[in-house]
């Protein structure tokens, strides 16, 4: 019982940790963007990752990892759990959109294999977040597509893009504890090897729309087959990210 | 109709007066948002169905169901369920009818129509971007009237 509470506030400190920080980063191009509905389109984005890594939190409380509000909080860069490319820094707008695509695909394989599952409050924290990050899949895969199909400079930061985020693909393509125990436990359907495959059958019509080689995606993953927990992610961007979210937080003042 | 039923009616009756924040002209049983109320000695239970789970409105709504509940003498515990899925489908008729009139129009349940813009009727719409003022609405474009409007996401 004991080890099944730890996998599960694994789990969901990882998950929480992703949302969080992506959802940070997102909030990071309020006011920026380069179009007003991507002001609007970002806000409402980051609104919907940072809830649904509260949900998650809040499964790693009940999971006895400590209350909610801290574990987003207080943990230090290198506690953390997410996937590097979460952290990342947003870069140009091209980076932007390929990081959160390839994050919200990922996201919605993992996802349908929790809700697939049959544990019960894991399947419906999964099946109502698959209905919100929908939208933010859909939306990204329109920039994507319509970046790559524009040519010139934006296809080339595309491709740009593309070439940085591909070596962070085994390490999203994973999980913080070993996926064989989850299946396991039945809290994901299915092992990571086949999760691997449907996240790149799901991408592959998108990336080849946009111009993006496919098969080195599928080659990069296979390098690296990861079937245990991953390793520590970068730490670094992390604290940035931390320090930035937490900088109104530290002055002490301020009311929750 | 037992005791037990009429204190039922008399939540549902003060929950139809609990607005939507930002759509005030709807309520929350008309965005189907209650999913059970519940009655017995100690007060009322009403389990609420959150639109999108990033709504920053859900706190404010709470309170109000509480409220709304307190005017009539109940004590109520407001929960948000999470087994059942929100999707523009569960609004009523009577809200359909009241959104349009704002100027928000529905998505149909099949999803293969076009929605019609709540200003002129036509299915010429297109939609603008997914992302509008609040997490569970869109923004559309008629090209009939030439329009950009609202609807609840799809």
């Amino acid at each position: 019982m004991q080890a099944l509470e730890t996998i599960l506030g694994e789990l969901a400190l990882q998950l929480g940790d992703e949302e969080l920080f992506l959802g940070h980063r997102d909030s990071e191009w309020l006011g920026l963007a380069p179009e007003v509905e991507e002001d609007v389109a970002f806000a409402s984005i980051a609104q919907d990752e940072v809830r649904h890594a509260t949900f998650w939190y809040e499964l790693a409380e009940a999971s006895g990892c400590g209350q909610a509000d801290a574990l987003a909080f207080d943990r230090a860069a290198l506690e953390r759990r997410h996937a590097a490319l979460c952290a990342r820094p947003n870069g140009d707008w091209a980076h932007t959109v390929l990081r959160h695509y390839l994050y919200d695909a990922w996201d919605a394989v993992r996802l349908a294999a929790l809700a697939e599952a049959g544990d019960a409050l894991w399947a419906q924290g999964a099946r109502r977040m698959l209905r919100e990050e929908h939208y933010h899949h859909l939306h990204m895969e329109k920039w994507v597509v319509d970046l790559g199909r524009a040519g010139g400079e934006a296809a080339a930061r595309l491709r740009a893009a593309f070439e940085a985020l591909l070596p962070d693909l085994p390490d999203l393509a994973a999980f913080a504890v070993d996926p064989q125990a989850l299946v396991d436990l039945g809290i994901l359907s299915r092992p990571l090897a086949e999760l691997r495959r449907a996240f790149v059958a799901h991408i592959a019509p998108t990336l080849s729309q946009a111009g993006l080689p496919v098969d080195r995606v599928e080659a990069t993953l296979a390098a690296h087959p990861r079937e245990c927990a991953r390793p520590v992610a970068r730490h670094d961007e992390a604290e940035e990210l931390l320090a930035t979210m937490n900088g109104v937080r530290s002055l002490g003042a301020a009311v929750w | 109709m037992t005791i037990r039923s009429m204190s039922e009616e008399a939540v549902w009756q003060a929950l139809a007066r609990v607005p939507d924040p930002e759509l005030p002209v709807v309520s929350v049983i008309d965005l189907g948002m209650v999913k059970s109320v519940a009655v017995d000695d100690r007060g009322a239970r009403v389990e609420l169905i959150p639109t999108f789970l990033g709504c920053p409105a859900l706190g404010w709504i709470a309170d109000k169901v509480r409220a709304a509940l307190a005017e009539q003498g109940l004590e109520a515990e407001v929960a948000f369920a999470l087994d059942v899925v929100w999707e523009p489908s569960r609004i009523t008729p009577d809200g359909i009818e009241k959104l349009r009139e704002m100027g928000v129009a529905v998505p149909a349940r099949s999803g293969g129509t076009p929605v019609a813009c709540p200003y002129c009727g036509a299915h010429d719409t297109e939609i603008e971007s997914l992302f509008g003022p609040t997490p569970c609405r869109a923004v559309y474009y008629c090209r009939a009237c030439r329009q950009p409007f609202e609807a609840m996401k799809p």
